[in-house]
């Protein structure tokens, strides 16, 4: 079976571009310029771009099919909507052009972190990336420094491993019994020191913008770093298990390996500060007088 | 083959606190689920868990509120556990790490939230469902429990004796996404499915993509009926967009809602004169559709709900979520100006019947979460039930599946000799099978096959079957434009108001879903991470998901909860106060019903008129 298509069948209900061209790999600079040659138009007007098509490049790649081994771009008009997001732009074109498009989605409001892929060079959350904030044509990659599983679907193995590495669980030993319904005391300051860090949704964007990580294997990364910052900041974990969190912490490819290239922290897309909780873990550490890398 | 005392299918909230329980049970478990646990949909649960731990209030009011919450047709034995168990589990939670927000002493904070008569409803921010899912996969990470992640469950291995209650499911069969590769998995104990909710059969729904009733078809298509499927919960506060929930907590810190006129509707047009905006949720989500069909909505679609009067430091600490979620996908600065809102699909209170112990009708089959129906939300759920119900009960269903004895339930299952045929509604067309029934329903090839591994490689070889099937088709119709179709129909015939006449209509078109589905195929011809075909599967789910919401909305003839019908408006307790039940028969929907239980330990919940 080959992937070429047919020209689409439009479903009755929606509004069909008047020109789909919606393959057509081979003459990316053609096709730029029957977008209507915007490709610097930015965001200034929203409104111009009602009842147009916005030009998408997606990058292909399956290992099984023969003509996607390689990997290529194709490339699909989208009629834009007011409100339209990037994944709205690849399930469109994927419902309507090529079901065989393949990307991680779910909630569509930014809380399960599927959907982080690499648009127009940065890493970014699809489902919050507004088209109209983005110069069109708008590129979208699979998320950079992990292994392609096919299309927009990157191997996340190796960032779940970082994340289970740092031990990513309360371990307070003297809980009270909770039959006894008394729960710990925390006080609403140690609560606000570690929120910003609970709100990591796991989406990789961080690490995939890291260059460390991407040079070094074994770095845990941001997230994970951050994830350690969430148990290690809170109170209710006692001081033992906090200098064993910071001996994960301060190992050859933990804290010490991050240079401050602040690219995390640009990237996250519910706004952790991620570079600053790693900074504070160093700081901890040299505190407690832990072995300097 | 793979091999697990306990096998549990989803790894949200429910599932997650079932793979711990039967864990801390002594059960070998495992977990199958299509997604990451951490991508699950409890993570966008936003406003709370119900539970009540402060001098003032008790399990029985808590009690007390869900049955009238419920419009009576909550039993009693399923609410009194859920509220007698809240508070020991919610605490676990705290203990396990959960980022509750906290009162100046330390303790864990609680709001108030709308049906309840004491602010019982435990939150963190307004991403309470992020954080228990988070801390729960923690939990799984530290016991070391098994995760199948982003294996699609296909089917249950499941025997084939001709009453479902003499039926036994001995495992699943599910297939690797990233490798295509179909594999039997034997549950020695049993098996739980916590697979979450339907709300995909609708347009506009808060849900996930992924919540497709997958669970809930299969058991169905096993011989597990489904209860009140017709009880859809449509929250009052959803973007028009997106269908994104902004959560009830804003209504529970003070937040109000106008219609184009600037009236504060629920007070000035009589909806609800006492509780205002924390009315019920079906009772708002009438009054902004009866708002708007008046001509007092906002561009003839939605209200506004505004919260600017509460002030940027309130806002920021309890509801800061929300002012993301309006900028990201309505663009609306909540605040400086009121936020647009209209109902969406947001919950089913129906589902696969279980008893308190998560147990189904047929042995070894268990189910949990949003795709259960013990029943604890019966006509209508209140805000904050939903996430301690999925630790109550998928904790209860876990231990059970592993063994632990927790007494004998109260609730039945299944078909039996105090259950009523229904024999008066005619159906517009025959519901149920039409074709291409590999991926489901109990094998009819003769002779049962007793032995556990028969009957789960006989399962495996028809879905390996089912998906080559799928995969060599060269062409027919695309599951997408089917789930469109399917969509439309309930979002336009199966919502809020519903008649005769649309729900038979929306009949109609799912059986033409269903005769469209017989020419499906998989376009995309790769084994690798193949989305086409899972979604091509999971439109099949909701299309026999879809046709039990529509059943049960034309034969209950009432007004109950969220189940409106204009031709009786009334709640009518001496032809209803009963649960409806569908199960699939030789392929096709068999109708009865079971009287719903008011009596709880000590008490009898009378049915009183409910009015906020």
């Amino acid at each position: 079976m080959s992937t070429q298509q047919q020209e689409p069948e439009q479903p009755e209900s929606q509004e069909a571009p008047e020109d789909p061209e919606m393959r057509g790999a081979e003459s990316p600079v053609d096709e730029r310029e029957k977008a209507g040659g915007d490709i610097d138009q930015t965001t200034a007007d929203r409104s111009e771009l009602e009842g147009e098509t916005i030009l998408i490049k997606v990058f292909r790649y399956d290992p099984e099919v023969a003509d996607k081994q390689e990997p290529r771009f194709d490339e699909f008009h989208v009629p834009f909507e007011k409100g339209m997001t990037v994944l709205d732009a690849v399930m469109y074109a994927r419902d309507n052009y090529d079901s065989s498009l393949t990307f991680r989605h779910s909630c569509r409001q930014a809380v399960c972190g599927s959907d982080a892929f690499f648009v127009n060079g940065k890493q970014r959350l699809g489902c919050k990336t507004q088209m109209a904030d983005l110069e069109h044509p708008v590129r979208i990659e699979p998320l950079p420094h992990q292994e392609v599983v096919k299309d927009l679907v990157v191997d996340m193995d190796h960032f779940y491993d970082q994340m289970h590495t740092v031990e990513p669980y309360f371990q307070s030993e003297d809980t009270p019994d909770a039959s006894d319904l008394e729960e710990q005391r925390q006080s609403r300051e140690n609560r606000e020191k570690v929120k910003m860090s609970t709100r990591c949704i796991w989406c990789g964007a961080c690490m995939s913008s890291c260059n460390i990580a991407a040079g070094d294997n074994e770095y845990l990364g941001p997230a994970a770093i951050n994830k350690a910052y969430r148990f290690a900041m809170d109170d209710r974990e006692d001081a033992d298990i906090k200098e064993h969190r910071l001996r994960i912490l301060e190992q050859e490819h933990g804290v010490w390996r991050c240079q401050t290239q602040f690219s995390c922290t640009e990237v996250c897309p519910k706004d952790i500060p991620l570079t600053e909780h790693i900074q504070e873990l160093k700081r901890e550490a040299v505190k407690k007088n832990l072995k300097f890398w | 083959m793979y091999e697990h005392d306990v096998i549990v299918v989803g790894a949200g909230g429910a599932g997650l606190r079932a793979a711990v329980a039967a864990d801390e049970a002594g059960a070998d478990v495992a977990l199958v689920s299509k997604l990451h646990p951490v991508r699950s949909h409890t993570g966008a649960a936003e406003g709370g868990i119900n539970a009540a731990l402060r001098e003032g209030d008790d399990w029985e009011l808590h009690a007390y509120d869900t049955m009238k919450g419920s419009d009576y047709l909550g039993d009693a034995p399923a609410v009194e556990t859920l509220t007698q168990d809240a508070p020991e589990d919610t605490i676990t939670l705290e203990h396990w790490g959960m980022p509750f927000s906290r009162e100046e002493d330390g303790r864990v904070s609680q709001r108030p939230f709308g049906g309840l008569s004491f602010p019982r409803t435990t939150y963190a921010g307004a991403e309470t469902g992020h954080h228990l899912l988070h801390v729960m996969y923690e939990q799984v990470v530290k016991r070391g429990i098994q995760v199948y992640d982003e294996w699609y469950v296909m089917d249950l291995a499941t025997t084939d004796e001709d009453d479902p209650n003499d039926r036994e499911c001995h495992g699943i069969v599910a297939y690797d996404v990233q490798s295509g590769n179909v594999e039997g998995f034997k549950a020695n104990d049993g098996v739980v499915l916590a697979t979450g909710g339907p709300g995909q059969a609708f347009d506009h729904t808060t849900n996930a993509v992924s919540c497709t009733g997958d669970g809930h078809a299969m058991a169905y298509r096993a011989g597990a009926p489904l209860e009140d499927m017709e009880f859809i919960q449509f929250h009052p506060t959803s973007l028009p967009s997106t269908g994104v929930l902004i959560s009830e907590g804003v209504r529970g810190e003070g937040g109000i809602l106008y219609n184009n006129e600037g009236e504060r509707f629920m007070f000035e047009h009589g909806y609800a004169n006492n509780d205002g905006e924390l009315a019920s949720r079906d009772v708002v989500a009438r009054a902004e559709l009866t708002e708007v069909q008046e001509g007092r909505g906002v561009n003839d679609e939605y209200v506004h709900l505004d919260m600017r009067h509460l002030g940027e430091e309130r806002i920021l600490d309890r509801l800061e979520n929300i002012l993301h979620l309006a900028e990201d996908f309505e663009g609306v600065d909540g605040l400086v100006e009121p936020m647009p809102v209209k109902p969406g699909q947001h919950y089913a209170m129906g589902g696969i019947e279980v008893d308190e112990n998560g147990q189904t009708c047929i042995n070894g089959l268990y189910a949990a979460g949003e795709c259960a129906c013990v029943s604890v939300h019966g006509g209508n759920r209140l805000g904050g039930n939903a996430l301690p119900e999925l630790i109550v009960f998928g904790k209860r269903a876990g231990y059970h599946a592993a063994g632990k004895d927790l007494g004998d339930p109260e609730i039945k299952t299944g078909y039996g000799d105090d259950v009523e045929d229904e024999t008066e509604t005619e159906l517009p067309v025959q519901p149920g099978t039409a074709g291409l029934d590999s991926s489901g329903g109990v094998a009819a090839d003769g002779g049962v096959t007793a032995d556990a591994e028969g009957i789960l490689e006989r399962k495996v070889e028809n879905a390996r079957e089912h998906v080559d099937y799928l995969m060599e088709k060269d062409d027919g119709v695309q599951h997408a434009e089917i789930r469109q179709k399917l969509q439309n129909a309930m979002t336009d015939y199966v919502n809020v108001f519903r008649t005769e006449e649309g729900v038979k209509k929306a009949l109609r078109l799912i059986r033409e879903c269903r005769e469209e589905y017989q020419d499906v195929y998989v376009d995309d011809p790769s084994r690798t991470f193949n989305t086409d075909l899972q979604q091509t599967i999971e439109t099949r789910n909701l299309i026999d998901v879809a046709e039990t919401i529509a059943l049960g909305a034309l034969v209950r003839n009432e007004f109950r909860g969220a189940h409106w019908r204009q031709e009786n408006q009334i709640r009518d307790d001496e032809n209803w106060l009963k649960h409806t039940l569908i199960s699939w028969e030789d392929g096709e929907p068999k109708i009865f019903y079971r009287p719903v239980i008011l009596e709880g330990q000590d008490k009898t919940y009378e049915p009183k008129e409910r009015s906020y």
